[in-house]
């Protein structure tokens, strides 16, 4: 689709890649986690482009309103924001930018090889209401289990997250006097 | 038409979450990384069922990516919390005692 | 009686083991037991004498085997006996002198601790001899041979104790042992040509002509060796008068009367075997022994010393005898060598009783203190020296007889009748010095004189009675008839043509009436004189040239008709010209022997007894003489510096061989095994541990090598990850 939306698109996908790749070379942690945020925000837009606007709101509200608020806290709480040194040995720099640009050639030269049937019409309709349905009835196992994976993260985090206290170092096993 | 310069875009993004992951010292920073694997993934996934597909079911694998990456974060900070408490710092270096 | 010849030897064996076991608990310690047996063996053998005597054949043979020892019907041994008229005389010789010494021993070895075992040994000894004498092949006259070497062993070194008389003892053993060796080669290159042993079976072999020539010689010459060895002939005569270390009756009776005897007798025995150069061989051996002993006899001064060399020449003489042909007077010499000299000893053995030392220095005028020894001695040594009437003479005048026979047969070994006579001579004059230092004149020490006196009869009886035997009569007429000098085995040596039946003429036929050969053709006289003749008439076998064929005269014509014609003509005439040169030779030879004699006899009175001629100054004018007749020619100096020496350096050298060679080699066995083992120790540390320890050290090295590949950084992990998966994109790919 030519005219706006093609730039708006390109907006949106220079943002994407531009903050990804600086948050692979910023130094600062802090400045990584903004940068990622932006990095966020424009896979949102790219979403809504491409007509996953439960999606979108999704990658929202997971990715920016908890993930990313996550490792903020968790880069506060590591302490060695200022201080960190993040000293990249250099021969390693090198070895790795190399394989990622190999990569990317590759992967780049097999997007671009005419290999896939495309559809013949592509419709923009909201999904919401889709994706519900075949959470309830066609993907009701993933969606359950995801759902316990969900508490056993939320049991782990929590029992990993616990402060180191005698009285709380004896094992689980026992009972409570 | 738009499918490949996506593809190409979540190629970009996978590669510099690989470039994260490889080169950054700090645990934290290659979490984010593998946030960025992760959401390159998931523009893949919503590439081709917008272009390809006639379903949306890559819709609903990109919903799941998302809650497991969230799940995994969250638990994945926990460790990092832990690591620093024991041993003071959030650097990969410092979990190098499966050094054989 | 004749048939129990054989028990003879084993009384005396009996009484060895009596005495031996519990002579010491045996009232009179057991003399008794020995004089008895040996007096039973006496009696037999008179009694065997005399029938052997009554027979008066000079062929009488009785000659009986059993075989012994059967080894695969290959080879046997037979043990048997052998009686003629030679063995009877010999069996009373030994019993008789061994059964006076036995009565003798009684006074003189009275006293001494080891009492009946001397019994035991002298029985011994008679045992061994009188096998010896009834022994019929060379087997067994080869083990009694021994056992007389052993018996004399125990005999010479009985006072042991004394390291002189041991000595002694080993060197007659160990001499004697050199010429058994000698017997033991010359009767096994018999044997190895013959296969057999018995006497009459050898020299039908020889007859067959299975051994001749030059190796004939030398078995001759070997069987001799024995004799030379037991005899005590020239050069191993020097055991002889250290064998004076024993006691007198062992001296009387070993080495006067038996055992040097037994030499003599083995040459007559088998003297059918000796080939011309053998004989020759013999007849100088006898020469060199009578004249370098009697040499040295005239300068000795211990009495038994001097009756040893005398004993020594005399038996030169009995060996020079058969050497030159003279059977039956070496023979006749032996017997009565036996009794005078045996005499001689036990009268010195009354002396040395008596006087308590073996010098004549220090003897003198004993014939005033001990009469009756001093008659038997004077006796005895007229019988020596060859007075007419005594035994002596006859015998000795027999032996020059024959040897100047031999020297007008064959001039050039005249030097053996003049050697002989010479020697005669210096016996008379040695024997009479003796006896006239010893029993007349003044006595040398004092002392010893008042303590001397007569020895009580258990000592004078055998005196007198070996006195009384040393006469003449006793031995002429029928010695020389019956003791005949037997044909030679060898077919050469007779000119009669080979022919069918020469074999039996030459030989010895074991049944009865053997073939001797014969008198001459002269009818048999009563005297001694003819029977002399005919002895020499038959005796020579010798020299070819001389055709005296065994069958002439035959006395037993039925045994040897074919012969008889042929061999009688040919005797018959060369039988005159025989009887004429024996003739001559007995007329001078008896001349001549009774001049020397008398001059011995005159010399040693004029120096001894009248003193004109002082010999002390003869000494002094002949010193160099002098002392090397004194030191015994240096003899023994001269073995001692080699054979003696010679065989300690051998074993000396031998042993320093085994030391380091032999020894040295095992132990670089053992060292070989050692350093084998360090080596292999050392491989077994390197290379075996060492592929062990690289196995390990491979899998360490790898291991470490391997480990930095976990860095357990997971940044290493994740790129080595993407690389991977890279790798598999590009290839996938393209």
């Amino acid at each position: 689709m030519k005219g706006p939306a093609d730039l708006i698109f390109y907006v949106l996908a220079a943002m994407t890649v531009g903050s990804a790749i600086l948050v692979a070379t910023l130094r600062n942690i802090i400045y990584s986690a903004v940068a990622l945020l932006f990095t966020f925000g424009g896979v949102a837009g790219l979403y809504v482009l491409l007509s996953a606007d439960f999606l979108a709101a999704t990658q929202l509200l997971v990715y920016v309103g908890g993930i990313l608020v996550l490792i903020m806290f968790a880069v506060f709480l590591s302490n060695r924001i200022s201080s960190v040194k993040l000293s990249n040995p250099v021969h390693f720099r090198l070895p790795a930018a190399g394989i990622c640009l190999v990569l990317f050639g590759t992967l780049a030269y097999t997007a671009v090889s005419p290999a896939f049937a495309l559809k013949a019409r592509v419709t923009y309709q909201p999904t919401t209401a889709e994706i519900g349905e075949l959470l309830m009835t066609r993907y009701l196992l993933p969606f359950e289990v995801a759902s316990v994976l969900l508490l056993a993260a939320l049991i782990g985090a929590a029992l990993l997250s616990r402060p180191d206290r005698p009285d709380v170092a004896r094992p689980d096993m026992e009972e409570p006097k | 038409m738009a499918l490949d310069k996506l593809l190409v875009i979540a190629a970009a993004l996978f590669c510099c979450g690989l470039y994260t992951i490889l080169t950054r010292r700090n645990a934290v920073a290659v979490l984010m990384g593998v946030e960025l694997v992760l959401n390159a993934a998931n523009i893949n996934f919503v590439a081709f069922s917008h272009y390809v597909s006639h379903l949306i079911g890559g819709q609903i694998f990109a919903v799941f990516v998302i809650v497991l990456a969230a799940a995994e974060a969250a638990v994945a900070l926990a460790i990092f919390l832990r690591l620093f408490s024991t041993t003071g710092t959030v650097e990969v270096d410092a979990a190098d005692q499966l050094r054989g | 009686m004749i048939r129990y010849a054989y028990i003879i030897p084993f009384l005396p064996l009996l009484s060895f083991f009596v005495n031996l076991a519990v002579g010491k608990r045996l009232p009179r310690k057991g003399d008794w037991v020995s004089l008895a047996t040996i007096g039973a063996g006496l009696v037999m053998s008179i009694v065997i004498f005399f029938e052997v005597f009554r027979i008066y054949d000079p062929n009488f043979r009785y000659h009986v085997v059993v075989p012994w020892l059967s080894l695969e019907g290959r080879f046997v041994i037979n043990a048997g006996i052998l009686v003629d008229n030679l063995t009877a005389v010999m069996l009373v010789v030994v019993t008789g002198v061994s059964f006076l010494v036995h009565l003798f021993s009684v006074g003189y070895m009275h006293g001494d601790p080891k009492y009946s075992r001397f019994f035991a040994y002298l029985s011994v000894f008679s045992f061994s001899m009188l096998g010896l004498v009834l022994a019929e092949s060379f087997f067994f006259i080869y083990i009694f041979w021994e056992l007389v070497g052993f018996s004399s062993y125990a005999l010479i070194g009985f006072w042991f104790e004394k390291k002189s008389a041991a000595d002694a003892g080993k060197k007659a053993f160990i001499v004697n042992r050199i010429g058994d060796f000698g017997f033991l080669i010359g009767f096994l290159l018999l044997f190895a040509t013959t296969g057999v042993l018995g006497y009459d079976e050898v020299f039908r072999g020889i007859a067959e002509g299975k051994i001749e020539g030059t190796l004939l010689t030398l078995a001759g010459i070997g069987i001799f060796c024995g004799a030379i060895g037991k005899s005590a002939q020239f050069p191993l005569h020097v055991w002889l008068p250290d064998a004076m270390e024993g006691p007198t009756p062992v001296s009387a009776l070993i080495h006067a009367a038996t055992m040097v005897a037994a030499g003599v007798y083995l040459v007559g025995r088998v003297y059918p075997i000796f080939t011309p150069d053998a004989f020759l061989f013999i007849a100088y051996t006898g020469l060199l022994t009578l004249f370098i002993t009697a040499t040295i006899a005239l300068t000795a001064t211990d009495i038994k010393k001097v009756l040893a060399y005398s004993t020594c020449s005399q038996l030169g003489y009995m060996i020079l005898g058969l050497g030159v042909g003279g059977f039956t007077a070496g023979l006749a010499h032996l017997t009565t060598h036996a009794a005078f000299k045996a005499c001689l000893f036990l009268g010195s053995g009354s002396v040395i009783h008596a006087v308590h030392s073996q010098e004549i220095t220090e003897m003198g005028a004993l014939r005033k203190k001990m009469p009756i020894t001093f008659i038997t001695f004077l006796i005895a040594t007229l019988s020596i020296a060859g007075v007419p009437l005594f035994s002596g003479f006859y015998s000795k005048d027999m032996i020059l007889k024959s040897a100047l026979l031999f020297g007008m047969k064959n001039p050039q070994h005249m030097i053996l009748f003049a050697g002989a006579l010479l020697t005669a001579g210096m016996t008379a004059y040695y024997m009479f010095r003796l006896v006239i230092r010893t029993f007349l004149g003044e006595p040398k020490d004092r002392h010893k004189f008042d303590h001397a006196h007569e020895s009580p009869p258990n000592m004078w009886v055998p005196l007198v009675v070996l006195a009384g035997l040393s006469f003449s009569f006793w031995y002429s007429g029928w010695f020389g008839d019956l003791v005949k000098t037997p044909a030679s085995a060898i077919p050469a040596v007779h000119a009669v043509p080979a022919s069918a039946g020469s074999a039996d003429s030459v030989l010895h036929v074991p049944s009865a009436g053997a073939a001797f050969a014969a008198e001459s053709a002269e009818p048999k006289g009563a005297g001694h004189e003819p029977a002399a003749h005919a002895a020499a008439a038959s005796e020579r076998p010798g020299t070819p040239g001389h055709a005296v064929p065994a069958p002439q005269g035959e006395k037993h014509p039925p045994a040897v008709p074919h012969e008889a014609a042929p061999g009688a003509e040919a005797g018959g005439h060369g039988a005159s010209h025989e009887a004429h040169l024996d003739h001559l030779a007995h007329v001078w030879s008896m001349y001549l022997s009774v001049l020397f004699g008398t001059l011995g006899i005159g010399l040693a009175f004029v120096v001894f007894r009248f003193r004109w001629i002082d010999p002390e100054k003869v000494a002094t004018a002949v010193r160099p003489v002098h002392t090397f007749l004194l030191n015994k020619w240096y003899f023994d100096e001269l073995y001692e510096a080699t054979a003696v020496n010679g065989t300690k350096a051998l074993s000396r050298a031998l042993g320093w061989f085994d030391l380091y060679v032999v020894d040295g080699l095992v132990n670089l066995c053992a060292q070989l095994g050692v350093w084998a083992s360090f080596l292999i120790g050392k491989f077994d540390n390197h290379v075996v541990d060492g592929a062990v320890n690289g196995v390990a050290d491979v899998t360490i090295g790898s291991g470490s090598f391997f480990r930095r590949f976990q860095t357990g950084k997971l940044y290493h992990y994740v790129f080595v990850l993407a690389g991977g998966v890279l790798i598999i994109f590009l290839v996938k790919a393209f």
